[in-house]
């Protein structure tokens, strides 16, 4: 053995003040608390979510309401009354912005439930099982990784049609392509866990495969998926708008950011202001799950660094 | 080396009929009827739609119609369009505009990406990392659909208008390679972003390695370290990124070419949508798809050429 | 050489025959690590010597301060986080503490040279065994290709690689562990350096192939009259190969003694745990012997003497004074307050 210091920092070193044994959680816990980046995201998510839930916090002006927008003031710049100006029909860009927040942060926590969901769970069987469990779901997991997802996502909400458009194709045609990743994730993991002493041990003591999967394997499997799951959220976010953009994402008269970019295009030199705020808001958006990510990364893998 | 091309080959295939076999299943599953998509809005002949139905092998069952379907690629057919052409005919052109945006993108990622990257290890800790780190953190931030409109704005028009500086075309492909620089730099913007950080983490790993110690004991300068020692090994996984990239940069180009205005196959793709044209969209998804895994495969045996440990296994 | 003034000026190559100046002399060196927790002190005050044609052996266990002793000799620290705070390093009566790193790079590898552990890990896996020895005649001696590889493939041949001819395209990876180790061995001897030294060089190893490279080492030191630091934490190792030994523990050293001394009798309860942790035919049967509790915390260093929490003869000023390093004999010392107990047994 090398006794360099750097080899054997993390095992006999422990910040002094900690009485309690540290687990990851509590030591990731107490980095992220201390962490900039960390307190930024969670604050601007915080706001990012109320505002999806209670957008008349926000605005006074109900985006969903026809009847507030003037179709002799479309396209104004910005002024005291339209603070984000207006758009091609004359609604009010600011709260159609605030409003807009929902279909993302729905889109990018559905979509990151039911990815993470599907592709933990086979991935926690491909790693615990292994053999054939994994040898199927590893090469079945290899087909949906081949397709880009965004552009698989066009693809089938091309097929299904802007009729049948809506937040919830949305959410499946960006799940149907993004679990596999989650799956790579979770196999790595779990293999690696399952190979640990203690639960070699564990097993040696009588343990059966649900007990070994949910009380051993599990929590120290854990940290990889919750980290790459905030990261998703972000792209998710991203891709519901490119989507949206598109044409075969949300549809009118629901309000997401995407839309409100395409809707603003042709005129963009004349009015910036209706394409920039959505625009704004969606970089914001996006920026404050990936520095989310980040800092959730940071504090449990703190190798990556 | 050669036994390892011949396995990576042979993995490809059941990659290649799995693919194809999901994007024609989806095609068969989900609702829209095709013939009715062919029409537009008009109402179909019954006796019209017979014919069709036949003709497409539309009543065969499932694994027959995938039959045919990749009978139908390998021959170079991806489908019919709406007025009947080969899909294939709307590639001519169109493809040759994605690969340049592609590879013009692909240069200012991995110009920008490694060199931000270097930077950032060689100064690890140290303020330029610091920053170098929040913008990739900016960049990965920024969707393509907001950098490209930000900078058709700021790049393109206001930098006009404002110094007489005309070096940004905004839209199309009639200023040569000019004209790809902006949607080059839109369309990498993520990538350049992942790529700094891998070559970050790359380098630094190397550097923390026992033979760049060892390089260090034997007496070599430290340039020759980090030039042939460091270098050399954190290099392999960068190639391979860039490689597996190009793949992602085709399929990913289809709202920068939206933007733009680039007569592209992406573009194509958005038009062909938007008509409800699916044989072109399956088509198109079809051809990108394959790209996608060759580019994915080419990377491999790359990474046999870069790393003597896979070539003599 | 590529800049002659270095050696010339700096490193008068007949001084280690003036006086009593050692070829290789560490004098009360420090060494510590900016960690986040705190300072870890990792060498605290070591001072060793070495001849030419002699064989010191260090020995210790993880965290003793060995390996970064010879690291700072080396001078392949990182710095930061490491830091050396006092001490000197003399190599031929120079300084090397205040050489630059261009004159540094100078003496490393070519006067003095180092083996790793690890051989697998420490050559480069991109590039072929030849290669990277000839690196050493290309970088430093300005030689052709061509010139440099046939230097390789006979210093190959030197350690005793079998078909080095053929082999010497091939990659460290296409090679033995063995085999490995006496590439990285060719490597740091192929400038003839004044001093060697191995880090560990058996470690990785099995045990049949560990005693063929210790061989090699020691042929190779006789026929060059180098002198040569082995670092090891295994005492079976030394017993054939060493002439001195220093025991460290803690960052110091407890104990210096010539090497048959030691195996005769140990002056230092640490040193007389660790002769008796060796398994021994004589004592089949009979429990073998561990030290109890673990190795001293860099960071939270036991006060007095760094060994007290694990040590059998424990009293009363162990656990407040620091014992100095006690001269025995002109060639013993050890840094225990009761060596003289220790040593004929009578302690506990």
């Amino acid at each position: 053995m090398s006794d360099t210091l750097t080899e054997q920092k993390p095992k006999s070193v422990k910040p002094p003040k900690q009485k309690k044994p540290a687990s990851l959680w509590s030591d990731a816990w107490y980095d992220l608390r201390r962490s900039k980046v960390f307190i930024i995201a969670a604050v601007m998510i915080a706001v990012l979510v109320v505002m999806s839930i209670i957008p008349g916090l926000f605005s006074s002006v109900n985006a969903f309401d026809p009847t507030t927008c003037d179709l002799t003031k479309a396209r104004q710049g910005v002024s005291a009354a339209h603070i984000f100006g207006t758009d091609n029909q004359g609604c009010d860009t600011y709260s159609r912005v605030i409003y807009g927040a929902r279909i993302s942060i729905m889109v990018g926590v559905f979509s990151t439930l039911v990815t993470t969901l599907i592709g933990g769970l086979l991935g926690l069987l491909a790693g615990f099982y292994g053999r054939w469990t994994d040898t199927i779901l590893s090469r079945v997991a290899e087909i949906f990784f081949a397709i880009p997802s965004t552009l698989g996502a066009l693809l089938i909400l091309a097929l299904v049609g802007r009729e049948n458009a809506g937040i919830w194709t949305v959410v499946v045609a960006l799940s149907v392509l993004a679990w596999p990743m989650v799956l790579r994730i979770m196999r790595a993991a779990v293999m690696s866990a399952k190979s640990q002493d203690y639960v070699l041990a564990a097993r040696a003591l009588g343990a059966g495969p649900g007990r070994l999967m949910g009380r051993h394997i599990l929590p120290n499997a854990l940290a990889p998926v919750i980290v790459v799951a905030t990261m998703n959220m972000g792209v998710f976010i991203a891709a519901e708008a490119a989507l949206s953009f598109l044409g075969v994402g949300i549809q009118s008269p629901d309000i997401s950011w995407g839309l409100m970019i395409a809707d603003a295009r042709n005129r963009f030199l004349q009015a910036p202001e209706a394409l920039l705020f959505p625009a704004l808001f969606l970089s914001l958006t996006v920026l404050a799950f990936v520095m989310l990510g980040d800092a959730v990364r940071d504090a449990l893998d703190p190798k990556l660094r | 080396m050669g036994r390892y091309v011949v396995r990576r080959l042979l993995q490809a295939i059941p990659v290649l009929l799995g693919t194809t076999f999901l994007i024609f299943t989806l095609v068969y599953w989900l609702p829209g009827d095709p013939i009715q998509a062919l029409a537009g809005d008009r109402a179909v002949d019954p006796v019209f739609r017979a014919t069709m139905r036949e003709m497409f092998h539309l009543d065969e069952p499932l694994v027959v119609q995938y039959g045919y379907y990749i009978q139908g690629i390998l021959s170079g057919d991806f489908g019919t369009t709406f007025r009947g052409l080969p899909v294939s005919t709307i590639f001519e052109g169109k493809f040759q505009i994605t690969l340049n945006l592609a590879m013009m993108a692909l240069v200012i990622e991995a110009i920008v990406g490694i060199g931000l990257g270097l930077i950032a290890a060689l100064r690890r800790g140290k303020a330029a990392d610091t920053a170098i780190l929040a913008f990739t953190l900016l960049l990965v931030s920024i969707p393509t659909l907001v950098s490209g409109f930000v900078l058709q704005l700021v790049l393109g028009l206001q930098l006009k208008t404002s110094t007489g500086i005309d070096f940004f075309p905004v839209a199309g492909t009639s200023e040569g390679w000019r004209s790809y620089l902006l949607p080059g730099i839109v369309l990498a913007g993520t990538s350049i972003a992942y790529l700094t950080r891998l070559t970050r983490t790359s380098l630094m790993e190397t550097l923390r390695a026992d033979y760049v110690r060892t390089a260090v004991a034997k007496g070599m300068p430290r340039r020759r370290v980090l030039g042939r020692h460091a270098l050399r090994n954190s290099l392999i996984p960068l190639v391979t990124y860039l490689g597996a990239d190009l793949g992602t940069l085709m399929s990913g180009a289809v709202i920068t070419e939206t933007i733009f205005n680039l007569n592209g196959i992406g573009r194509q793709l958005v038009d062909s949508v938007y008509l409800s044209e699916n044989s072109v969209v399956v088509g198109i998804v079809t051809v990108l798809v394959l790209i996608f895994i060759a580019a994915n495969l080419i990377v491999d045996l790359l990474y046999a050429v870069l790393d003597p440990r896979i070539r003599y296994e | 050489m590529k800049n002659p003034s270095v050696d010339t000026h700096l490193l008068p190559a007949d001084s280690g025959s003036i006086g009593t100046e050692p070829l290789l002399a560490v004098d009360n060196l420090h060494v510590e690590f900016t960690t986040r927790q705190g300072v870890a002190r990792a060498v605290n005050g070591v001072s060793y010597a070495l001849n030419a044609g002699e064989t010191l052996a260090v020995l210790g266990e993880s965290g003793s301060g060995k390996s970064v002793t010879a690291q700072a000799i080396m001078g392949i620290l990182d710095m930061p986080p490491a830091r050396i705070p006092k001490g000197e390093i003399r190599f031929r009566g120079t300084d090397l503490l205040q050489l630059s790193e261009a004159q540094r790079s100078q003496i490393r590898g070519q006067q003095i040279a180092m083996i790793f552990q690890d051989a697998l890990s420490a050559l480069n896996p991109v590039f072929t065994v030849g290669w990277q020895i000839a690196e050493m005649f290309r970088v430093h001696k300005g030689m052709s290709k061509k010139a440099a590889y046939a230097k390789a493939v006979e210093l190959m041949d030197r350690v005793r690689i079998p078909a080095a001819k053929q082999r010497v395209n091939d990659y460290p990876h296409q090679f033995s562990g063995g085999m490995r180790q006496r590439i990285m061995i060719a490597m740091s001897i192929a400038l003839d350096p004044d001093v060697l030294i191995a880090d560990e060089p058996t470690t990785a190893l099995d045990v049949t192939v560990q005693a063929q490279i210790m061989e090699l080492l020691a042929e190779l030191q006789r026929e060059s009259n180098m002198g040569m630091i082995l670092i090891t934490h295994d005492l079976g190792v030394v017993a054939d190969v060493a002439d001195k030994i220093a025991v460290m523990y803690g960052g110091r050293i407890v104990e210096n003694a010539p090497v048959h001394d030691i195996y005769r009798n140990a002056a230092h309860p640490y040193t007389k745990g660790l002769l008796e942790s060796i398994p021994r035919v004589d004592m089949k049967g009979q429990e073998l012997y561990a030290i109890k509790g673990l190795p001293p915390n860099l960071l939270d260093m036991p006060t007095g003497c760094a060994f007290h929490p694990r040590c059998p003869f424990r009293q009363d000023d162990c656990v407040t004074d620091v014992p100095a390093l006690h001269e025995i004999s002109g060639t013993r010392s050890s840094a225990c307050h009761y060596w003289r107990e220790v040593l004929d047994g009578t302690a506990g």
